[in-house]
C-alpha cells in the first residue's frame, strides 16, 4: 500500500521520528509558555541555556567522569542556578516594562553565552556518547528504532505531563497561576511572589538544560545547537498559544510530525514548513490554537 | 579655508608620489578573508583561514621586503547575497586587492563574478563547486585546494571500484550539494554503478533521522553524503544510532575534514575513507606547519582549506613581487604562468582555466587503537598524481581554454 507513491510503512517510520523532534519541541516550548505565563518575559535566552544543558553533561563525563544519568539531574541543577541569578540580577528589573525589554535583554544574553562558547569550543561541536544501557534499537518490521529515541520519547512525555499536572492540578500550581493574574492579592495572602517567579523561572530554565541533555547523545554537543532550535520552538509556542501549557506540548509534538512528513514529500521546505503553519495559524487565529485572546 | 586646499594640494602630491613609487595600489596590499566565522564551516576555515593567511605573509618575510600587507576578514554568513555585498565593499570603498578562501560555492560563485567585474583578484581555497573552473571559469579566479570533480574522482571510483556499486544520495541543497552529487553520479554511472535515488536536505539541519530511514529504504549499498562540516557529521553519528552500518549499508563521505573527524570521534569515524590535498602530518614540512598552525588556533590542526589559504597567499604575494604591481587580472595571469611551489602542496602548476594542480590522496580514518592521541587521524590509502587527481582541462567547458 502507497500514499502518494510513498509506503505506508515509511510512514509510519517518519511518523516516528516525528514525535521524537516533537518531544524537543514540545520541552524547549513548556519552558518558555511557563515563563511567558509567569513572568511576562519572552526568554530568548532558551536555545542557549538549552546548549548549555549540554554542555555541562559533556563537562560532567569529561572533568568529573559523571555519565549521562547524573547529568540527567546535575545539568538542570547547575543551568536553573544560572538561571535564578539571571532573574534575580536582570530580568526581575523588567517586569513592569514592555515585552520587548525582556525580549531584547534575553536576546543579547544568549548571543553572549553562544559567542563564548563558540569561542572557547569552535563550531563543529563535541562527541558525546550514547549512554551504554540505551544503545541498540528494536526492529519494528517498517522501521529501526533506536532505543535512545524511544526512551526519549518516553521520558519527554513523562516530564511534559507531570509539569502541567503540577501548574494545572496542584494547589502550588493554582498558587503560581493565582500569582499571575494578580500578585498583589496573592503576596497579601502571605506567599512570597517574588520568590516564586525566581523559581519558576529557574525551573522553566531547567526544562531547557534537561532537553539539552537529552539531546547531547543525538547531536553533537554544539555552541550553536540551540540557536538553531530556538526559532523553530518560538514559531511553535506563537503555534500553540503564548503562555497555553498544554497546548505548547500539543502543538511541540505535532508540528514535530508535520515536519517529519514535509520530509518525507518535498524536504526542500522542511526547515520552513512550520514558518508557514504560524503564518497562517496567526492571519486565523491570532492568539495561536489554544491561547486565549487578552 | 586656505589651509584646507593646500592639504588637498600636499595631499594629491604624496598621493602621485606614491603612484610613482611603487605600482601597488595605494601602497598597501589589502587581501580580505571572507568565509564562515560563525556557523557550520567556521571551524573548517573562520579564524583558521585568517591565520593562515597571517602566516603565509610572516613566511613570506613582507617586513622584510618593504611590502605593506593588510589582512582583513569578514562573516559571509553562509548568505550569497551577505558575501556579495561584503565582497562590493571591500572592492569599492576599502580598497580590498584579493579575497581568498570562500567556502560555501552559492558565496563563491557570486564573489566569483564580482571579482571578474571589478578586475580584481579571487583565490578559492574554501568553496568546492568544480563549476569554479569549469563554465564560470574567470581569468580573476583560480581555485586552489580541491574541487567536486576531484573528491568525486577520489572518493567515488575508490568505493565503486571496491564493490559499492549501488547508491543513494543525502545531498545538500544549495550550489555545492548539487555539484557535488552530479560529479559523483557521473562516476558512479560511469564505473558500471547504480543511483537508487537521493533526497534533498537543507543546509545546516540538525536531525537527519527522516533522511536516513529513505536512505535505509532504499537498500543501497553505498550512502554518498554531499554535505559537508556540520551536516556531514550529524549523518554519521545518527547513521551510527540508527543502525545504518550494522545493517549492511556504508557511508561515503563525500567531503570530510579533519575537524569533522575530531568531532565525531574515532570510535564512530573510523573506517571512513576520502579525499583530500593535505594532511598535516604526511612530512616534516607539513608537520612544521601543523604545529605551529595548531599552537596559535586553540589546538585546532590546520584542514586542507586552511593549507590552501596559506599557499595561495605565499604564491599571490609572490607573483605580486615578480610583477610590482597588484592590478587583479594581471596577478591572476602572471601566477599562472609561475610554477608554484611551497612546504605544504609541494610543487605544482595553475592551469588556464584557474584549476591549481597538485597531488590528492585517498585518506583512511585510524582505528582507535592505532591513534597516538588527538589529531592523529589518518592513514594514507592512496595517493592520486597531480595530473589525474582533476578534472582533465578540456572537459570543463571553460570558455577560457582554447580547444
Amino acid at each position: 500500500m502507497t500514499v502518494f507513491g510513498v509506503p505506508t510503512q515509511a510512514l509510519f517510520g517518519q511518523l516516528l521520528i516525528g514525535l521524537i523532534n516533537g518531544a524537543f519541541y514540545a520541552m524547549l516550548s513548556l519552558g518558555l509558555s511557563v515563563i511567558f505565563g509567569l513572568l511576562n518575559i519572552i526568554n530568548f535566552a532558551h536555545g542557549a541555556l538549552y546548549m548549555m544543558g549540554a554542555f555541562v553533561a559533556y563537562f560532567a563525563l569529561q572533568w568529573a567522569g559523571l555519565g549521562y544519568w547524573a547529568s540527567l539531574v546535575i545539568a538542570p541543577l547547575v543551568v536553573g542556578l544560572v538561571g535564578l541569578v539571571l532573574e534575580r540580577t536582570m530580568l526581575k528589573r523588567l517586569y513592569h516594562l514592555d515585552h520587548l525589554y525582556g525580549l531584547l535583554l534575553t536576546f543579547g544574553v544568549a548571543l553572549v553565552i553562544q559567542g563564548v562558547f563558540r569561542n572557547e569550543f569552535g563550531s563543529s561541536g563535541l562527541p558525546y556518547v550514547i549512554p551504554a544501557q540505551l544503545q541498540g534499537g528494536y526492529n519494528l518490521g517498517f522501521m529501526f528504532l533506536p532505543v535512545y529515541r524511544a526512551w526519549v520519547i518516553v521520558f519527554s512525555l513523562l516530564i511534559c505531563l507531570t509539569t502541567w499536572y503540577v501548574i494545572e492540578r496542584t494547589r502550588l500550581g493554582s498558587y503560581l497561576r493565582a500569582a499571575t493574574e494578580n500578585p498583589a492579592l496573592v503576596q497579601a495572602f502571605g506567599i512570597n511572589v517574588p520568590r516564586m517567579i525566581t523559581l519558576t523561572y529557574g525551573f522553566g530554565v531547567a526544562l531547557a538544560a534537561l532537553a539539552g541533555v537529552l539531546a547531547a547523545p543525538i547531536y553533537q554537543v554544539n555552541p550553536l545547537m540551540g540557536a538553531d532550535l530556538i526559532i523553530v520552538v518560538f514559531a511553535v509556542v506563537v503555534i500553540g498559544g503564548m503562555g497555553s501549557i498544554m497546548g505548547s506540548i500539543v502543538t511541540g509534538f505535532a508540528l514535530g510530525v508535520v515536519e517529519g512528513f514535509t520530509k518525507v514529500f518535498y524536504p526542500e521546505a522542511s526547515n520552513t514548513v512550520i514558518f508557514v503553519i504560524m503564518a497562517v495559524v496567526l492571519l486565523i487565529r491570532p492568539a495561536g490554537l489554544f491561547g486565549r485572546t487578552a | 579655508m586656505r589651509i584646507i586646499r593646500a592639504l588637498t594640494v600636499l595631499a594629491t602630491l604624496l598621493a602621485g608620489v606614491a603612484v610613482a613609487h611603487a605600482q601597488v595600489s595605494d601602497g598597501v596590499i589589502k587581501i580580505g578573508v571572507l568565509n564562515d566565522q560563525s556557523s557550520l564551516y567556521a571551524d573548517l576555515t573562520g579564524q583558521g583561514s585568517v591565520l593562515a593567511a597571517r602566516m603565509a605573509v610572516e613566511d613570506f618575510g613582507a617586513d622584510k621586503k618593504g611590502m605593506k600587507v593588510e589582512i582583513i576578514f569578514a562573516d559571509h554568513q553562509n548568505k550569497p547575497d551577505v558575501g556579495s555585498q561584503v565582497a562590493r565593499q571591500w572592492y569599492d570603498a576599502d580598497k580590498v586587492d584579493v579575497i581568498v578562501d570562500v567556502p560555501n560555492s552559492g558565496v563563491a560563485l557570486a564573489v566569483n563574478q564580482i571579482t571578474r567585474d571589478k578586475g580584481k583578484a579571487f583565490l578559492v581555497s574554501g568553496a568546492a563547486s568544480s563549476d569554479l573552473t569549469g563554465k564560470a571559469c574567470s581569468p580573476n579566479t583560480i581555485h586552489w585546494t580541491y574541487d567536486t570533480w576531484a573528491l568525486a574522482n577520489g572518493t567515488g571510483n575508490a568505493i565503486v571500484k571496491t564493490g559499492g556499486d549501488t547508491w543513494f544520495f543525502l545531498t545538500a541543497d544549495y550550489a555545492f550539494g548539487h555539484a557535488l552529487e552530479r560529479d559523483v553520479e557521473a562516476v558512479v554511472l560511469k564505473n558500471g554503478g547504480k543511483v537508487l535515488g537521493k533526497v534533498r536536505h537543507p543546509l545546516n539541519n540538525q536531525d537527519f533521522s527522516s533522511f536516513l530511514l529513505q536512505a535505509q529504504a532504499s537498500k543501497a549499498k553505498i550512502i554518498g553524503l554531499a554535505n559537508a562540516g556540520g551536516d556531514t557529521t550529524n549523518s554519521i553519528k545518527q547513521g551510527a544510532e540508527f543502525g545504518i552500518v550494522r545493517g549492511g549499508q556504508n557511508f561515503a563521505g563525500l567531503l570530510v575534514f579533519i575537524t569533522d573527524v575530531h568531532a565525531l570521534g574515532l570510535p564512530t569515524a573510523q573506517g571512513l575513507i576520502f579525499t583530500e590535498t593535505f594532511y598535516w602530518d604526511m612530512n616534516d614540512r607539513t608537520r612544521a606547519f601543523g604545529k605551529k598552525f595548531a599552537e596559535r588556533n586553540r589546538g585546532i590542526h590546520p584542514t586542507m582549506i586552511h593549507a590552501g589559504v596559506y599557499s595561495s597567499v605565499l604564491h599571490y604575494l609572490k607573483a605580486v613581487e615578480a610583477l610590482k604591481s597588484d592590478d587583479g587580472t594581471k596577478i591572476i595571469a602572471k601566477m599562472k604562468e609561475m610554477p608554484t611551489d611551497d612546504p605544504l602542496f609541494g610543487k605544482g602548476t595553475i592551469r588556464p582555466d584557474g584549476r591549481k594542480i597538485h597531488p590528492a590522496y585517498l585518506f583512511e580514518v585510524k582505528k582507535p587503537s592505532e591513534s597516538k592521541g588527538a589529531w592523529d587521524y589518518y592513514k594514507t590509502r592512496t595517493t592520486i598524481p597531480a595530473e589525474q587527481a582533476f578534472r582533465p582541462v578540456d572537459q570543463g567547458d571553460c570558455p577560457l581554454v582554447k580547444k
